[in-house]
């Protein structure tokens, strides 16, 4: 397999470790706006739909926002591989590809912009950065979502706030999460307690690819649930203070551990190296399980062969498109094991 | 989307009939459903989703006591008063979780009011205003925070802070007026 520079088709922040980089994998702030004068997506016709469409494209295009060219893809005009791509790289949601039809993605070049069109909403502003960068997030979502402001016009009403598809999103609008590696809260077996405090606090906790999807590789991702009657700052700053008391638990167990069984530990993340140094078939699932070990083996120093930033492009490069991407070729899924492999096989050696 | 049948209600059931290996695919609402599959021979149920939970939220409300009497007053009311925009019901809103326009909100307060209270404890917007359009709402807001800050300067006994602010928020409000 010849070797490119694959971090080149992942999102920017992909390859940024990013402020409590050990604990915190990424920052993401979304933010659900509808066009006043449209029914609702789940109630449009297709002719408002693509007016729906015509009129965000246009407003991308008069206010570019100072971030930089924006990419307008017609979802149903890219392939089947390229539509789970977006997914992968978290541009998009599962559900945003499953009908493609009137359906607008647009992305800066660094894709740590997305404008999801005629999803649930009619518009979903998102941002993404690497690491704990909450502020930074929401800051950028807010810019754009203001510079679009200059040519849309939002329904928007002095009681309730911005008027969304679903009474769960109503008023600010506003989705704040973090992505979060705890493989030490998981294997200690408290990570269910920790994730049912969260519940009682208003924060939900989803799996990798959000809503409805399981978490695979210790990652999990959480979120505030209220969305009306505070500030968008308020509700960012309480995500941020549960989400620090969270990072510092996960240290602290990974302390305890380091000083209690460090031998074993060691045994069994170096272990899970070897495997993913050697191996020659891997599934997703596996590969991320393991992906999960060496990381954490990084961390902790136990492991000092591996570049941190390489083994986190490697979380996102092994799934299942993606792959598919970077080996510049159609695999039958029976072979994708095998490439999978290869590749981590590859990109570790590479890094040593 | 909208129902293929009925082209008014939004589709919520995707249904795919195969005969004579002849494929067809059609997307419809839940009631347009019921009638496509009872010609089919076939009985819909509908499984557990996240909608369902909007509904189940909705019931937990009302005690037990008087469940049986609101129910029969409110399903005359979930099914019979319409958007005037859109033309969705209640009831297709708790099918579905979802509403169909801006105008929804005001026209089903009523209904959405408990659930409102449930899933955010709040029922008052006090977040992000839009810059361009929001005009009157973004200065009642301003006059709103300085009150609160005028407060607060009163209780820490700041009084040439409070007179500054007392100031200021008339100013405001005059401008306020000047533009109703």
């Amino acid at each position: 397999m010849e070797m490119n520079n694959y971090s080149l088709i992942l999102p920017k922040w992909v390859s940024k470790e990013g402020e409590a980089g050990d604990v915190v994998l990424s920052s993401r702030v979304r933010l659900a706006r509808n066009l006043k004068g449209f029914p609702f997506p789940n109630c449009a016709n297709n002719q408002q739909l693509s007016e729906i469409g015509k009129t965000i494209e246009s407003a991308v295009q008069i206010e570019n926002c100072h971030a930089g060219h924006f990419n307008i893809l017609r979802v149903k005009d890219i392939d089947s591989i390229e539509r789970m791509m977006l997914v992968e790289k978290h541009l998009c949601s599962p559900q945003f590809i499953d009908e493609p039809e009137y359906k607008w993605l647009i992305v800066n070049e660094e894709q740590s912009i997305s404008l999801m069109v005629n999803e649930e909403d009619h518009l979903r502003i998102q941002a993404m950065a690497s690491g704990f960068a909450v502020d930074f997030s929401l800051d950028l979502a807010n810019k754009i979502d203001d510079c679009l402001e200059e040519s849309l016009e939002y329904c928007f009403d002095e009681n309730c706030g911005y008027l969304t598809t679903c009474p769960t999103n109503l008023g600010t609008g506003v989705r704040v999460s973090l992505m979060l590696h705890l493989p030490c809260l998981t294997m200690v077996e408290q990570i269910k307690k920790v994730l049912s405090a969260l519940n009682h606090v208003g924060i939900n906790v989803r799996g990798l690819y959000g809503e409805g999807t399981e978490s695979y590789g210790n990652i999990y991702q959480i979120s505030n649930q209220i969305t009306l009657g505070r500030s968008e700052e308020e509700l960012a700053g309480h995500l941020k203070s549960v989400c620090r008391q969270v990072i510092e638990q996960e240290r602290n167990v990974r302390e305890a551990l380091y000083k209690e069984s460090r031998i074993q530990l060691e045994d069994r993340l170096c272990r899970s190296y070897g495997i993913l140094t050697e191996a020659r078939l891997l599934s997703s699932e596996e590969a991320l399980k393991l992906l999960s070990d060496v990381k954490l083996g990084v961390e902790l120093d136990m492991i000092s062969t591996v570049d941190k930033v390489k083994l986190k492009e490697l979380m996102f490069l092994s799934r299942a498109a993606l792959l598919q991407k970077v080996t510049g070729q159609e695999i039958k899924s029976c072979e994708r094991d095998y490439y999978r492999a290869q590749l981590i096989r590859d990109y570790l050696r590479k890094s040593e | 989307m909208l129902c293929q049948r009925c082209q008014e209600r939004p589709a919520t059931v995707h249904l795919t009939k195969v005969i004579n290996f002849q494929k067809t695919e059609l997307r419809l609402c839940e009631v347009c459903a019921k009638i496509a599959g009872s010609e089919l021979g076939l009985i819909f149920e509908s499984g557990f989703s996240f909608q369902n939970l909007i509904a189940s939220l909705l019931e937990g409300l009302e005690s037990d006591v008087d469940l049986y009497q609101k129910e029969a007053e409110n399903s005359d009311w979930e099914k019979e008063s319409q958007c005037q925009n859109c033309g969705l019901t209640f009831s297709d809103f708790k099918n579905t979780g979802l509403f169909g326009c801006g105008d929804c909100y005001s026209h089903f307060k009523s209904g959405l009011e408990p659930l409102l209270k449930k899933v955010h404890g709040n029922m008052r917007h006090s977040g992000k205003v839009p810059k361009r359009t929001g005009g009157l709402i973004l200065i009642k807001k301003e006059i709103e925070e300085m009150r609160s800050e005028l407060q607060q300067a009163i209780s820490t006994e700041n009084y040439e802070k409070a007179a500054e602010l007392r100031d200021e928020i008339r100013r405001r409000e005059k401008e306020l007026q000047r533009e109703v």
